[in-house]
């Protein structure tokens, strides 16, 4: 009888196309991740079947799960012109640098007084700065008013720069698609009343058409 | 790495000197550990559903000396919210001193956010049944080509807001969350619901809320 022969393989494997993938998922990960700039509140939005985008130039108050206030404005230029009117209207300096440093930070919620000291602080320490949020309160005067309104001029200038950019370059841009949306981020676990505060200011700015924020879920199927 | 060769040290023989034939082969390992560790991040750290987000149109503010007597509701639905859980009462709000015409008072009935009997899918879906039932006309004119997309949004705006169909208003009190008022606005919107108004509560209507809640 013949001996039975098994086949010498070598032990080794070609790895090759196995690396070739991980290389070629590294890239695409790399390259469809967008970082998001760290905020200081965490906030985990209701979900809805909405489909809709967020626009590019928006204002956007956010609200925590203790009710507190937040604020966020899109666009450097926007986010200067904004905050030298509210210091023109507080009465208040910072420097070159606070201004400057202000432009590239995201949400923010404090309120005039503390300001100065929320700007020094590093964007990682801001989580744990103590401070009851941006004074929202039913009179015609509070400090979320001023924010939104400043920051709704600076928002309209933008959109009509922006929009007068696209005509130059001969695109057939539509206005309405560069007008700032008002967007509302709450915690599912947020009193409705909270919001409800906000939103009465933005009423008394007659800015009626709001937005919520929500992460996305699927529409049932009939 | 490539090896690096080792410098010729000592006198070996008098022989020519050769160059160490070094292998082609680099080692690759700690570039791929890289590679796979890299990737375990992205894939761990990315998130892909981005947000999006929910219109919703507030009613414009009044001042005071003009408000009057609240519009008459034609074809309307209250829905109240408290912490997690929702009422809803049709048509307009009767009390002891303002009964409806065969003398009945308003009564809170109670849904939940399910998909079963009891859900207000349901509920909006049989109280608006003509706006769906002519949606679904439109839909079906539209996968046929028979009209195109701006003129279907058109006619789908004109729908929702149409004397048929339903109209919301919705009440909240201090408990109330906003995850609730949210899941019953976007309830709503799959109702195809045009009209949607959050308004402020009556003392009455908190009072009638507060013994549903007791129980």
């Amino acid at each position: 009888m013949p001996k039975l022969k098994i086949p010498k393989s070598s032990p080794s494997i070609d790895m090759t196309p196995m690396v070739d993938l991980a290389f070629l998922l590294v890239t695409f990960f790399m390259l469809a991740a967008s970082f998001r700039a760290s905020e200081p509140v965490t906030v985990n939005t209701p979900s809805s079947i909405s489909d809709k985008f967020i626009p590019e130039n928006v204002i956007m108050v956010t609200i925590d799960q203790e009710g507190r206030v937040f604020f966020n404005l899109s666009g450097t230029e926007a986010r200067r012109e904004m905050l030298t009117s509210m210091m023109g209207k507080y009465k208040m300096s910072l420097s070159e640098e606070q201004i400057e440093k202000f432009t590239f930070m995201s949400t923010f919620g404090c309120t005039m007084q503390e300001l100065p000291s929320y700007i020094d602080t590093g964007a990682d320490d801001r989580i744990t700065f103590q401070t009851k949020g941006i004074q929202v309160d039913s009179t015609k005067t509070n400090e979320l008013y001023d924010w939104i309104s400043y920051a709704g001029v600076a928002a309209l200038n933008s959109a009509k720069t922006a929009f007068e950019e696209a005509k130059l370059k001969g695109e057939n841009p539509v206005a309405d698609d560069f007008k700032p949306k008002f967007i509302l981020r709450v915690d599912s676990k947020t009193k409705y009343q909270k919001a409800e505060d906000v939103i009465n200011v933005f009423r008394e700015l007659n800015l009626n058409n709001l937005n919520f924020i929500t992460s996305s879920e699927l529409a049932p199927i009939n | 790495m490539a090896e690096i060769a080792e410098g010729g040290g000592g006198g070996h023989g008098k022989g020519k000197k050769r160059a160490k034939k070094s292998s082609t082969r680099v080692d690759m390992t700690p570039m791929v550990d890289l590679a796979f560790l890299l990737l375990t991040f992205f894939v761990l750290t990315s998130t892909f559903s981005k947000p999006k987000m929910l219109p919703l149109a507030y009613p414009a503010k009044v001042e005071e000396t003009e408000k009057q007597k609240g519009p008459k509701m034609n074809n309307g639905i209250t829905f109240l919210l408290s912490e997690d859980r929702i009422f809803y009462y049709q048509g307009e709000y009767y009390n002891k001193d303002h009964r409806d015409k065969d003398g009945s008072v308003t009564e809170l009935k109670e849904v939940d956010f399910g998909t079963g009997e009891k859900s207000v899918r349901k509920l909006l879906g049989k109280l608006n049944n003509y706006v769906l039932v002519k949606k679904q006309g439109l839909d079906e004119k539209l996968k046929r080509k028979e009209l195109n997309d701006s003129t279907y949004l058109k006619k789908l705006d004109a729908l929702r807001v149409k004397r048929e169909a339903l109209k919301v208003l919705i009440k909240t009190d201090e408990e109330a969350l906003c995850k609730n008022f949210i899941d019953l606005v976007d309830e709503l919107k799959i109702a195809e619901i045009g009209v949607i108004a959050p308004v402020d509560i009556t003392p009455g209507e908190l009072q009638l809320m507060k013994e549903k809640l007791k129980k």
